[in-house]
């Protein structure tokens, strides 16, 4: 098994965990949508859901993707900068290398009754969270969100797991008309949920916290930013005092009340704060 | 019994200090590490402008240390003073800070600007093993040359008033010769050493050197007794305090570093093998060394092993 670890002590280092890059053949690649594409490994890994793989193009560069699915390891990828562009010029039967996983993952609770919130692309990991859920027992409904109709992704995947599933578009293209946080509110209006996970744009978790805290439900939220090592030790990725890449990068919501860099700032490569 | 430690006038309430470039990047993690039990931080190198370091793969474990190439990374000297004034006023251990430039005149100024900051020590980074590529810096790393060290130590000291350590590089067969020019230009401690190197990993699925930059520095409990060895030949040639570096992971390194002659003890790498809560338990181990051993402070077998 993977090790768990919380954010005063913990070690790294197991079995389950590649430290040096592993090489892997893709074996199929999905066109979620004009933006986001699932590539699909012939490997397999432990892993929870809301880990990531450091995944390796050398002599480009190595970025954090979270884990769609650990068997076969299935990656959802958004293409957003130069990293992913050579990603997606990748074909079927090329490789890439991977390091991982790392960070925490979602704690998943055996509780009965849970909402999953995606956000864009983090839609991706609460794909590997519901069928893990669903192993356990454990009744997930997901809430999509996206822009427009054409943004929506692993709506099939979902529609597979049997998830029941309210998708929100910021135009009502699709769905119900609104932010999934709209959605997520009317959800925990209707229904009492034992917890919460999410994962998509900060500012969007935070408002989500903020409507969990009001229903007086837990949730964990899984952050994203600039990570470096990968490993908790360069510090590159630090939330105010937290580690993102180590310590994450999935938190509590009641651990992210007060860090003023939540939903606000992020650091870039040279470590100097952004907006988010 | 006492652990507590003094470098250059500054007091720590036990010898480890965190090493430049692990954690050092923002104010709230140097607070952490300081709550975590470390006697003192040191935050991540700074230059006078930003710098984005290199792409990944920038770190890894290779099975028996790890292997960096960051570059150097950081926001620049004006982002990094707010953090320093942040964390010099919360963290409540002394703060010490890195620096870095391509010349004398470029450390001097960077010291300065850093100064303002009121950290406790400068520490200069004359070493970094993974920019000997950067003709930004020169192409050179200034730690080779006895001269260049004086002549950077000298000309930090004529603009601050704030103790400094100057950063060795273990990497030289000049290694005391340089500890010696940097006492004589006035240095108020040393850091011996930083990281080893550089070395590389080859990937041997693609057969790709790992680290974007192809060379780092290696570090971690594979360069210990190189670094035992860095440490005992600099104290057996300067008289000012060294923080002992290099492969610090539990109490007994950190005991050895001391019986070398170390008067604190640079924690790094051990942060990914053992936790961020790695400094208080080392602080506790030396101490349960000190009581089965008697000693009652941490001078009583300091630099033991020189005799």
């Amino acid at each position: 098994m993977a090790t768990s670890r919380s954010p005063t002590s913990g070690q790294l280092r197991s079995s389950d965990v590649n430290m040096l890059p592993r090489r892997a053949k893709i074996k199929e690649i999905i066109n979620d949508n004009g933006r986001v594409k699932t590539f699909v490994l012939d490997c397999s890994i432990i892993a929870k859901p809301g880990q990531y793989v450091m995944v390796w193009l050398p002599g480009i560069d190595e970025k954090p993707i979270s884990v769609s699915r650990a068997d076969p390891l299935t990656l959802t990828v958004a293409n957003r900068g130069p990293f992913t562009s050579r990603l997606f010029d990748l074909k079927v039967n090329d490789f890439m290398s991977f390091r991982g996983p790392f960070g925490n993952g979602f704690a998943l609770r055996t509780v009965k009754n849970i909402l999953l919130v995606g956000g864009g692309y983090g839609v991706a990991p609460l794909r590997f969270l519901a069928e893990t859920a669903l192993q356990k027992n454990i009744r997930p409904t997901m809430i999509m969100g996206a822009k427009t109709a054409s943004d929506v992704i692993l709506e099939e995947a979902f529609s597979e797991l049997k998830v029941k599933t309210i998708i929100a578009t910021d135009d009502g293209s699709k769905g119900v008309k609104g932010t999934c946080v709209d959605a997520a509110k009317e959800a925990m209006e209707k229904e009492k949920f034992n917890a919460v996970y999410s994962c998509g744009p900060e500012k969007m978790m935070a408002a989500l916290a903020h409507e969990c805290a009001k229903h007086g439900v837990r949730c964990q939220l899984s952050l994203e930013r600039y990570i470096k090592c990968g490993i908790g030790v360069c510090g590159q990725c630090c939330c105010d005092g937290l580690r993102v890449c180590h310590d994450g990068p999935v938190f509590d919501a009641r651990v992210l009340k007060g860090v003023e860099d939540f939903g606000r700032l992020a650091r870039g490569p040279s470590g100097a704060s952004h907006a988010l | 019994m006492d652990v507590s430690t003094t470098i250059a006038g500054v007091s720590l309430r036990n010898p480890t200090v965190l090493a430049a470039g692990i954690l050092g990047t923002s104010a709230d993690l140097l607070c952490r590490v300081a709550k975590c039990g470390a006697g003192a931080v040191t935050s991540k190198s700074c230059s006078l402008e930003a710098r984005d370091g290199h792409p990944n793969p920038t770190m890894l474990d290779w099975g028996e240390g790890l292997i960096n190439a960051i570059g150097l990374s950081n926001p620049g000297v004006e982002e990094e003073v707010k953090e320093l004034k942040k964390a010099v006023g919360k963290s409540g251990v002394p703060v010490f800070a890195s620096v870095f430039g391509k010349s004398p005149e470029e450390f001097a100024e960077v010291a300065a600007r850093v100064a303002e900051a009121k950290p406790a020590l400068v520490e200069l980074n004359v070493s970094c093993p993974n920019v000997s590529s950067d003709s930004r810096l020169g192409g050179k790393i200034f730690a080779f040359d006895a001269k260049l060290v004086a002549k950077i130590t000298d000309a930090v000291k004529n603009r601050v008033s704030t103790p400094i350590s100057v950063k060795l590089s273990p990497n030289t067969p000049d290694l005391k010769e340089i500890a010696q020019a940097a006492e004589d230009a006035g240095a108020d401690a040393i850091t011996a050493c930083n990281s080893f190197g550089p070395g590389m990993v080859i990937d041997v699925e693609t057969g790709k050197p790992i680290l974007s930059n192809r060379v780092g520095g290696v570090s971690g409990p594979a360069v210990k007794p190189l670094a035992v060895k860095c440490v005992y030949d600099v104290c057996s040639v300067v008289e000012v305090p060294v923080i002992g570096t290099g492969g610090v992971t539990n109490g007994r390194d950190a005991v050895e570093m001391i019986m070398a002659g170390a008067t604190a003890v640079g924690v790094g790498s051990a942060v990914y093998y053992r936790g961020i809560s790695v400094f208080a338990r080392i602080d506790a181990e030396i101490k349960v060394f000190m009581d089965s051993h008697g000693y009652e402070s941490l001078a009583d077998f300091r630099a033991i092993a020189q005799q």
